[in-house]
């Protein structure tokens, strides 16, 4: 189990941070070390059984479902990262400490740190393909967070922008390789990827998921075309420069290659994809390192050839090269680590990184000077320095290889030159900062930095030193234990040492150093020759491309998104009638075996009235308020339609929602113009008349198709269980408030949302209020009618007992809260119309709005009540539970629930209403009022 | 009567189309209101079309009317109301900001009436 600690301990420990404050800010890097410090403990705990040759491991289930497990592994290869990981953000740690200026906040650069290391750690730990790529992500995000740490710099955002383009887009193809593998292998467990080998290169896919797994690895290590992003990464503090973007984060590419390495190398595509595509980046990188004047783009190019050379040993057939490949990315990581760490004391001293600048800075911070001089001669591959060995290691494997088969001398060749160039640009980046000259004139004036911020690169460097000159001691036994998990096979015997006797390699080394320094002298040809190409900026290329895709998927959208409602439905429609036609015409024929019942009179009667009154509502709707009217009647005809076939449940609502429907329309069209003009031209009638034909024709046809044909329903189930399961014998109301409460739950909020909403866009409604009617006739003196007065005084009493009856009977014969929350709604309506929103307003003095979210809310608690006595969520209390002496509580849980059904809907009814009806008055709602 | 009914519905819908195809804001809310109720017919006749049937248990035991659609066409036709009244509302939100009732959003094509 305590592997997983060294995962989760920097998770937590991400957290730590965000709890301390920006002045007490060595406190925060003690609690920031001190999950790092115990991981490191656990790691190098587990690390003895490593080495002797066994596999810790620890998996649990996170979402089996998906072949997704929390499986942790520390092997060879594991534990080499761990170190580096743990190790180094230790060193980091300490020197953001003193990095960071004051004004910065050293708590959300620590979190986001120990965010990232723990995504690192999750890679190199993960036992399975699918975590793995989780934490792939986690760290293109947490880099994206650092690289943006300084969010008021434009740079740095877009910095950070681009790096997450490219690394996220590069995880998405990995994560298309993992899910591809996964299919050949028919698991994500890595041990059982690994061991795959043959069936996977033997696979049609290998070549997809080899391109789609390298596509991940090269984004991420930075490796050519991807290049690019890198430099630009360099916005981001230097600790974050010197901990990311050299020793781990770009690493995670290289070790993917490592990783899957026993599953996917070998194959001729592999060797050419990766080798090829490795040694271009060495040079690449080289060469524009040599070029740059920013001490951290120099360091970044540099980088990027580095990675280039690993990805190089990754791609050879030999296998000494893969064991070298491991060795360069450990000594990479300390001299590289080291030089940031001096690019960014020399940074805060003098507060410039143009090494046009800078020089002779050796007088007066010689300690810094010291770090940087020993940390670049291993980048140069100097002998007794750690670079020395891995460079000298590489350059014997290239000879070694079958790559390019009879050009294969230019592998060696190119390898030399990439060498060279690595001394030109390291002589450079030592020479010309720190000697070369007397000391400038500086925007600072610079020193020694506190001891404590030089103290992790003067560790780097010593460790430079003593691997370079005891390899054997130093290095032997994590290399062989990480060669043992990355090699397929016996791994092979390592013999680190300094001297090899005089053989090509040496010669090769030589070359590269001695022509390293000439070409540093002659150096101006190199920028001379420069000179002649057009300078191109990446970041504005990148920013350029993108805004261009963006403009190409706006002018799409436009395209298709004119902001035209008709046009919307038109495509609606269409497509309706295509689907939905199409599939018609696979029926053999519409009519079903079922014999059609028999017509009376006062059905064709009813039909016709309904078709005709549907008819002249469409054809009359340019005179709105006949138009309205002929609406009226067809919800009556519907009404009337649902009494006839045995619904009085729904006939009952139908209806009282047809007098609120109705009323609503009226006063929405007292503020709307009262005739529409004429706009529509023959051709749109006739297109619309068609399309509706047709859809008619469809609904009529299907509905007919329906009727026809045999009904296998579930609700002879609801019907048996009605009385024994929920204690009700009107069936409908049972469904509502029992069976399917969860629904009608859902409802009625949907009900109240949108009565919120309206109350929300009536607040501050601009109006157009006529004084007249359509046809100019000013509105009748007599608002309020005696006679209406009159009869509504005595029928309210009448209505509100009526609804109550209906909402009391609503279980066992039709009603309930729906109707009885209409009726009320009614009521209370008719109220309004007859005496005025004034005089109502001072009689009902509550609001509407509490009333219809205390419906939901009391609908809800019944529902949760039912948890109380261990029962799911809105169980009926009817049959399922028995407290003695409580002989009615059946009855009472599904009437709460009805109760807030009759709330919601007496509330949402009134508040749209009544809201509405008041915009004619002084008291329409206004943001003013709201606050008052 | 099945085709009757398929018939009058069939209508129905296709009156509410037309409606709602329209280039102004209250057709397409009368519209919608159409359509809304054939649908509600519709989906009622999923259960078939009963006459004379129970609607309570225990009234005469045996031929009952399908209680399912019946119980979602009753949640349907009050979210229905709610929708009218939301978009007839939304409409004249439009009409009071844009000074048009017409539905692609077209600014201000009549003269604005008096205000009380």
């Amino acid at each position: 189990m305590s592997l997983l600690l060294i995962v989760l301990l920097p998770l937590v420990g991400s957290l730590l941070p965000a709890f301390g404050s920006n002045e007490r800010r060595n406190t925060c890097a003690l609690v920031t070390a001190l999950p790092t410090v115990i991981a490191l403990g656990v790691a190098l705990h587990h690390a003895r059984e490593t080495i002797a040759g066994s596999v810790p491991r620890v998996a649990l289930d996170w979402i089996p479902a998906l072949g997704l497990d929390l499986a942790v592994r520390l092997d060879g290869l594991s534990l080499l990262f761990v170190l580096l990981i743990l190790g180094i953000g230790l060193l980091i740690i300490l020197y953001a400490r003193y990095y960071l200026a004051p004004g910065d906040s050293l708590p959300r650069f620590y979190a986001f740190l120990m965010l990232f290391m723990a995504a690192m750690l999750g890679i190199v730990m993960a036992d399975n393909l699918l975590l793995l790529w989780f934490f792939w992500e986690l760290t293109s995000l947490s880099s994206f967070l650092l690289i943006g740490y300084w969010y008021h710099q434009s740079d740095a955002r877009k910095g950070a922008r681009m790096a997450l383009t490219v690394t996220g887009g590069g995880g998405l193809c990995l994560l298309a390789g993992f899910l591809l593998l996964g299919h050949i292998v028919g698991t994500y467990d890595l041990q059982t990827v690994l061991d795959s080998r043959d069936m996977i290169q033997a696979d049609p896919r290998y070549l997809a998921v080899l391109v789609l797994v390298l596509l991940g690895a090269f984004t991420k290590s930075a490796q050519f075309p991807f290049q690019f992003w890198l430099p630009h990464a360099m916005a981001a503090p230097t600790p974050v420069s010197a901990f990311l973007h050299s020793a781990t984060m770009v690493k995670a590419g290289v070790f993917l290659l490592a990783r899957l390495h026993p599953a996917l190398a070998g194959s001729e595509a592999w060797l050419y994809l990766v080798s090829l595509t490795g040694l271009m980046t060495l040079l690449y990188g080289a060469y524009f390192a040599l070029l740059k004047y920013d001490l951290k783009g120099i360091l970044a190019n540099s980088t990027i050839s580095h990675l280039g050379l690993i990805t190089l040993l990754l791609g050879l057939d030999v296998r000494m090269a893969v064991v070298a490949a491991l060795f360069h990315i450990l000594n990479h990581a300390t001299f590289k680590a080291a030089l940031f760490m001096t690019a960014g004391i020399v940074d805060h001293e003098t507060g410039t990184r143009d090494i046009r600048k800078l020089q002779g800075l050796w007088r007066v911070m010689p300690l810094t000077a010291g770090v940087a001089v020993v940390a670049g001669m291993a980048m140069a591959g100097v002998p007794l320095f750690n670079g020395f060995l891995s460079k000298e290691m590489m350059l014997t494997e290239t000879l070694e290889t079958s790559l390019l088969g009879g050009l294969g001398w230019l592998i060696p060749a190119l390898a030399t030159l990439g060498s060279l160039l690595s001394v030109a640009y390291s002589v450079r980046l030592v020479h010309n900062v720190f000697f070369n000259g007397p000391l400038p004139e500086l925007p600072k004036t610079p020193h020694e930095p506190p001891r404590l911020m030089i103290a992790p690169g003067i560790l780097l460097a010593a460790i430079c030193i003593v691997v370079g000159v005891v390899p054997a001691f130093a290095a032997t036994t994590l290399l062989e234990t990480a060669a043992r998990a990355v090699l397929v096979g016996e791994a092979p015997e390592l013999h680190l040492a300094i001297w090899h006797g005089f053989n090509l390699p040496l010669l090769m080394s030589a070359v590269a150093l001695v022509g390293g320094v000439i070409l540093y002298f002659k150096r101006r040809h190199v920028f001379a020759f420069q000179r002649q190409f057009r300078s191109r900026n990446a970041r504005t290329i990148f920013e350029a491309s993108v805004q261009t895709l963006v403009r190409a998927t706006q002018h799409l959208v436009d395209s298709l998104e004119n902001g035209s409602l008709q046009r919307y439905m038109l495509w609606l429609v269409i497509t309706i009638l295509c689907l939905v036609g199409g599939a018609l015409t696979h029926a053999v024929q519409l009519r079903g075996p079922l014999p059609l019942q028999p017509l009376d009179g006062l059905l064709v009667a009813g039909a016709g009235i309904a078709m005709f009154a549907g008819l002249a509502t469409a054809v009359l709707h340019r005179r709105r308020l006949v138009s309205l009217l002929m609406l009226s009647i067809v919800g009556l005809v519907t009404s009337l339609a649902f009494a006839r076939f045995s619904a009085p449940d729904l006939a009952l609502t139908q209806l009282a929602v047809e007098v609120v429907t109705m009323i609503l329309l009226m006063l929405a069209l007292f503020f709307l113009p009262q005739k529409t003009p004429k706009e529509s031209g023959g051709p749109r009638i006739l297109r619309d008349a068609l399309l509706a034909a047709g859809f008619g024709g469809i609904v009529a046809s299907l509905n007919f198709a329906v009727l026809t044909r045999p009904l296998e329903s579930i609700s002879q189930f609801f019907i048996d269980n009605s009385v024994p399961g929920g204690g009700g014998h009107n069936v409908v109301n049972v469904i509502l408030v029992d069976f399917r409460g969860f629904d009608t739950l859902g409802e009625i909020t949907v009900l109240c949302i949108a009565a919120v909403g309206i109350y929300k866009l009536l607040n501050r409604l601009r109006l157009f209020m006529p004084s007249s009617d359509a046809d100019g006739r000013p509105w009748s003196k007599d608002r309020h009618p005696m006679i209406l007065v009159s009869v509504t005084q005595t029928i309210l009493p009448l209505a509100l007992l009526v609804s109550v009856f209906i909402f009391l009977r609503g279980h066992n014969a039709p009603g309930g809260g729906f109707i009885a929350g209409l009726v009320t709604a009614v009521a209370l309506l008719l109220f309004y119309i007859a005496r005025g929103v004034d005089w109502c307003q001072r009689r009902l003095t509550f609001q509407y709005q509490p009333i219809a979210v205390a419906g939901v809310g009391v609908a809800a608690l019944t529902g949760l009540g039912s948890w109380l006595f261990g029962y799911p969520f809105l169980t009926s209390a009817y049959g399922h539970f028995h407290i003695p002496y409580i002989g009615d509580v059946e009855l009472a849980t599904a009437l709460l629930f009805d109760l807030g059904v009759y709330l919601t809907v007496v509330g949402a009814t009134l508040m749209i209403l009544a809201n509405l009806g008041k915009l004619t008055t002084p008291h329409r709602p206004t943001k003013q009022k709201e606050k008052a | 009567m099945e085709a009757l009914f398929s018939i009058t519905t069939g209508v129905l819908a296709a009156c509410g189309l037309f409606l709602a195809l329209r280039g102004r804001t209250f057709p397409v809310v009368v519209g919608l209101t159409l359509l809304s109720y054939a649908v509600n017919l519709f989906l009622f006749s999923m259960g078939g079309l009963t006459t004379g049937g129970a609607a309570v248990i225990g009234d005469k035991g045996g031929d009952y009317a399908d209680p399912l659609p019946q119980a979602l066409v009753l949640t349907a036709i009050v979210i229905g109301f709610a929708m009218t009244a939301f978009s007839v509302i939304l409409a004249m939100r439009a009409r009071g900001d844009l000074g048009s009732d017409h539905v692609n959003g077209n600014r201000l094509d009549e003269p604005r009436e008096e205000r009380t």
